[in-house]
C-alpha cells in the first residue's frame, strides 16, 4: 500500500511523522503549485470551494507518483469539508483512476469505525505502537507550531526578515526529517536561539489578527503568502488558528490543555453569532470580537470563495466593526485570485489601520 | 391586534402553512411580504454581502418589505427539521445576519428549530412553538391548541402536495391558473424539475420557469409530489448519508426521477453560490452521464440572469428532447 494525503500547509509533516511511523509506505504529494491548481480545478465542480479543488489536484499529482490509497478526514456537516471524499471519490472512479479512499470521520461518530479503518491501515501493529507515533507526531505538531509562531513575531520586528525565513524553512525541514523527540527539540531550541538573536527594529509594529476558515489560513498557498506579506510590511500577525490546538481539539478529543492566545475566543461569539454554523463561522466571530478586545489594530478574515460559515461571519462583521470600532478585512480565496490585487488591497489595509491607530491615540 | 411578519422567502415555501394556522389559532395577525418583485431583489442585493447566494438576498428584501407594516418579524433558527441533517450554515444564521446588517427591524422572533441527534419533525416544531407561544400568552391550552390547528394545517398542506398539485397552489394563496395549467395532460413532454421551492415558485426568481416550460408544451413533475419517504428511501444508496436535508431531497429527487420512465428529461435549477448544491449537483450530473436516455440541463440562476437567454436554453433543450424522440 503506498498511500498519500492532501496538504494543508506543514501537516504534512505530521502526518507523514505518524504515517511511517506506523510502518506504511507514503507518498507524499509534491508542494501545492500552478500545476495542482490546474489539475484541480480542471476536474472538480466549478462552484466547489477552493481547498477541494487542491486536494483534488493533489490526488491528481500523488497518483503520477505512484500512490495507490488516500487518507482522508470526514466530517457531519453541516460544513460542505464532510462530503469532499465521497465526491471525490466518484470523480476519481470516472476518471478511470483507481484510488482506494479511506475515510476518517469523527471519532464521535463512530468509534468502532474509526478503530476499524485505522485497524484495516496498519495491519498487526500494537495499538502501544499506535500512540507511540501519535505521540511522536503530535511532538511534531506542536514543533512546528513553536517555532512558526517566533517567526510570525519576529518577521515584522527583525532587520533581515529573509534571512529569518531560511533559518525558518531549514528548522522545518530539520524537523521533518527529525526521527526521535528529542532532535526535534533540539531543533526547535537552536531556531528560537537563533531567531532571537537577530538584530531589530526598535519600533513597535502594527498587530492584526488573522481569523477565517482552517484551510485557506493554514495553506500559504491557498492565500498567496498573506503572513509573509503582512509581516514583510511591517505586520505582526496573530493567527487565530493553530495546527496542534486543531488536532488537540477534532482529534485528539480536547485530551491536551493547550495555550494559545484565542483559545476562549469562541464564546465571544454571542451576541453577534448565536448559534453553530459549521466549520470555523464561530471562531472567526469569537476571535475577531477577542482581537478587538484586546485593542489589535485590524483583522482580517480568509475564507474559500463560497464558504457558507464564513459567509455568515463575515455577514455579521459591520456590527462588530461598529461596536468596538475595528476595521476589518475579507479575503475570499480561490483559483483566479490575482497576487498584485492581494497585495494592493493588503497595502490599503495597513495604510489605513495606521492613520486609524494613530488617530485613536491622540497623534497625528 | 399584533401582527407578524412573514418574509415570503426560503422556509416560507415549505412550512408556511404550519406558521400561518399557528399565529392565526393564537389571534395573532399575519402579515406576508409581497411577491418578490425588483425593488425587494434590490434591496435584499444592496444589504447583504455579494458573495452570499441569490435565496438569501431575496430573503432579505422580504425581510425590509414587511418590517415597517408589523410588530415582530418571524425568522425562526431554523437548524435541523430532522436528526442527524442540517439544513444550511446560512440559515442557521439567518436571524443574526439581519441584526447585524439591517436597522430599525421590528422585534425578531428568532427561536431555534433543533431535531437534535434524536428529535423529529414534528416534535421539533412543537418546541419552538412553545417557546413562541410563550411570548404572547399564558395560557397554555390556547398554544397546544394552536400547535395542533398547525400541525393539521401542515399535513393538509404535505397532502395536496403528495396528490399532485404544484406546491403555489398548495400554499393556497397564490394565483394558480397558469401554474395549474402545467399539469394538463395534453402536453407532449414530461419533464422533471429539481431545484429548492424557494427558487421553483417564486416566480420572479425563476423567471416564470414552469410557465415557460408549459408554453413550450411541456408539463413538469416536481420534487414535492414525492413523498418524504420516497425521498429518504433513495437518498438512503448514497455511500455516505447527506447531512443536508434539502440536499438530500435534490438527490432523493433525482434518483426517483431517473426511475420514472415517463419523463424525456430532467431541469436542475440552481443558485449562484449555493454551497451544498455545488457537491450535490456534481453528483446528480454525474450519475446523468452514466445513463444516456435521460438528457438532464443545470440551470444556474443569479440576480444577474437574462430572461432571453433562459428561454434560448430552454427552447434547445426542448428541441433536443424531440428530436431524440423521431430518431
Amino acid at each position: 500500500m503506498k498511500i498519500t494525503y492532501p496538504h494543508m500547509g506543514h501537516l504534512y509533516i505530521v502526518i507523514r511523522a505518524l504515517l511511517t511511523n506506523l510502518g506504511l509506505d507514503v507518498v507524499l504529494p509534491p508542494a501545492t503549485s500552478r500545476r495542482t491548481v490546474e489539475l484541480g480545478v480542471r476536474h472538480s465542480p466549478e462552484f466547489a470551494c477552493f481547498p477541494f479543488k487542491l486536494n483534488m489536484g493533489n490526488y491528481l499529482e500523488a497518483k503520477e507518483m505512484g500512490a495507490d490509497t488516500i487518507l482522508m478526514a470526514g466530517g457531519v456537516g453541516p460544513c460542505r469539508f464532510g462530503y469532499y471524499a465521497q465526491v471525490q471519490q466518484q470523480i476519481l472512479k470516472d476518471l478511470g483512476i483507481e484510488m482506494e479512499m479511506v475515510v476518517l470521520e469523527p471519532p464521535d461518530v463512530s468509534f468502532r469505525e474509526v478503530k476499524d479503518k485505522i485497524r484495516y491501515l496498519i495491519g498487526d501493529l500494537s495499538w502501544w505502537q499506535v500512540i507511540k507515533a501519535t505521540r511522536f507526531a503530535w511532538c511534531k505538531a506542536r514543533a512546528i507550531d513553536t517555532v512558526e509562531e517566533k517567526l510570525l513575531y519576529l518577521r515584522p520586528r527583525v532587520i533581515e526578515p529573509h534571512k529569518l525565513e531560511r533559518y525558518f524553512r531549514e528548522a522545518l525541514q530539520e524537523i521533518d526529517t527529525a526521527d526521535n523527540r528529542r532532535a526535534v527539540q533540539q531543533v526547535v531550541r537552536s531556531f528560537l536561539k537563533k531567531s532571537e538573536m537577530m538584530p531589530q527594529h526598535s519600533r513597535e509594529p502594527l498587530r492584526v489578527g488573522l481569523v477565517g476558515e482552517i484551510f485557506t489560513v493554514l495553506e500559504p498557498f491557498a492565500n498567496y503568502d498573506l503572513e509573509k506579506r503582512l509581516g514583510l510590511l511591517g505586520v505582526d500577525v496573530t493567527r487565530s488558528i493553530w495546527l496542534s490546538a486543531w488536532i488537540n481539539e477534532h482529534l485528539l478529543g480536547g485530551l491536551l490543555r493547550i495555550r494559545h492566545e484565542c483559545v476562549h475566543d469562541k464564546r465571544l461569539a454571542a451576541p453577534y453569532l448565536n448559534s453553530f454554523v459549521g466549520g470555523h463561522g464561530k471562531e472567526t466571530v469569537g476571535c475577531t470580537v477577542g482581537f478587538a478586545q484586546r485593542d489589535y489594530d485590524g483583522v482580517i478574515q480568509l475564507a474559500p470563495l463560497t464558504c457558507m460559515p464564513e459567509i455568515v461571519a463575515h455577514s455579521v462583521f459591520p456590527a462588530i466593526s461598529k461596536d468596538y470600532e475595528i476595521p476589518l478585512l475579507t479575503f475570499y480565496l480561490d483559483e483566479l485570485s490575482g497576487e498584485a490585487g492581494i497585495q494592493t488591497r493588503l497595502e490599503a489595509f495597513i495604510d489605513l489601520i495606521a492613520a486609524y491607530s494613530r488617530n485613536k491615540e491622540g497623534v497625528l | 391586534m399584533v401582527k407578524i411578519g412573514i418574509p415570503r422567502a426560503l422556509f416560507y415555501y415549505y412550512y408556511y402553512p404550519l406558521w400561518r394556522a399557528f399565529f392565526n389559532s393564537l389571534g395573532l395577525e399575519v402579515i406576508l411580504s409581497p411577491q418578490t418583485n425588483k425593488a425587494i431583489l434590490d434591496d435584499g442585493i444592496k444589504t447583504t454581502l455579494s458573495e452570499a447566494c441569490l435565496p438569501v438576498k431575496v430573503f432579505f428584501g422580504h425581510a425590509m418589505a414587511v418590517a415597517e407594516q408589523v410588530d415582530y418579524l418571524f425568522v425562526p433558527r431554523i437548524t435541523r427539521v430532522e436528526p442527524k441533517a442540517y439544513i444550511c450554515p446560512k440559515f442557521m444564521g439567518l436571524p443574526d445576519m439581519l441584526r447585524a446588517r439591517l436597522q430599525n427591524l421590528p422585534v425578531l422572533i428568532d427561536t431555534v428549530v433543533d431535531a437534535g441527534r434524536e428529535g423529529d419533525s414534528i416534535q421539533c416544531w412543537e418546541d419552538c412553538f412553545q417557546e413562541v407561544g410563550s411570548i404572547f400568552t399564558r395560557d397554555k391550552q390556547l398554544v397546544d391548541s394552536s400547535i395542533k390547528a398547525a400541525l393539521q394545517a401542515q399535513g393538509q398542506f404535505k397532502k395536496r402536495l403528495n396528490e399532485g398539485m404544484l406546491l403555489p397552489q398548495a400554499l393556497e394563496d397564490i394565483d394558480v391558473a397558469e401554474v395549474a395549467a402545467a399539469l394538463q395532460p395534453h402536453l407532449t413532454l414530461k419533464i422533471g424539475l429539481i431545484g429548492h421551492p424557494y427558487n421553483l415558485y417564486d416566480p420572479y426568481i425563476s423567471m416564470n420557469l414552469i410557465k415557460k416550460l408549459y408554453t413550450l408544451g411541456v408539463s413538469v413533475v416536481t420534487p414535492e409530489s414525492l413523498t418524504d419517504n420516497e425521498i429518504e428511501d433513495k437518498s438512503n444508496k448514497l455511500p455516505k448519508r447527506l447531512f443536508w436535508t434539502l440536499g438530500k431531497r435534490m438527490i432523493g429527487s433525482a434518483l426517483n426521477f431517473y426511475q420514472n420512465r415517463r419523463l424525456d428529461g430532467l431541469i436542475y435549477l440552481t443558485s449562484f453560490g449555493c454551497g451544498p448544491e455545488a457537491l450535490v449537483e456534481e453528483m446528480v450530473a454525474r450519475w446523468a452521464k452514466q445513463r444516456d436516455d435521460l438528457p438532464l440541463m443545470m440551470l444556474t440562476i443569479d440576480e444577474h440572469t437574462g430572461e432571453a437567454g433562459m428561454l434560448t436554453r430552454l427552447e434547445a433543450f426542448t428541441e433536443m428532447i424531440k428530436r431524440r424522440h423521431k430518431v
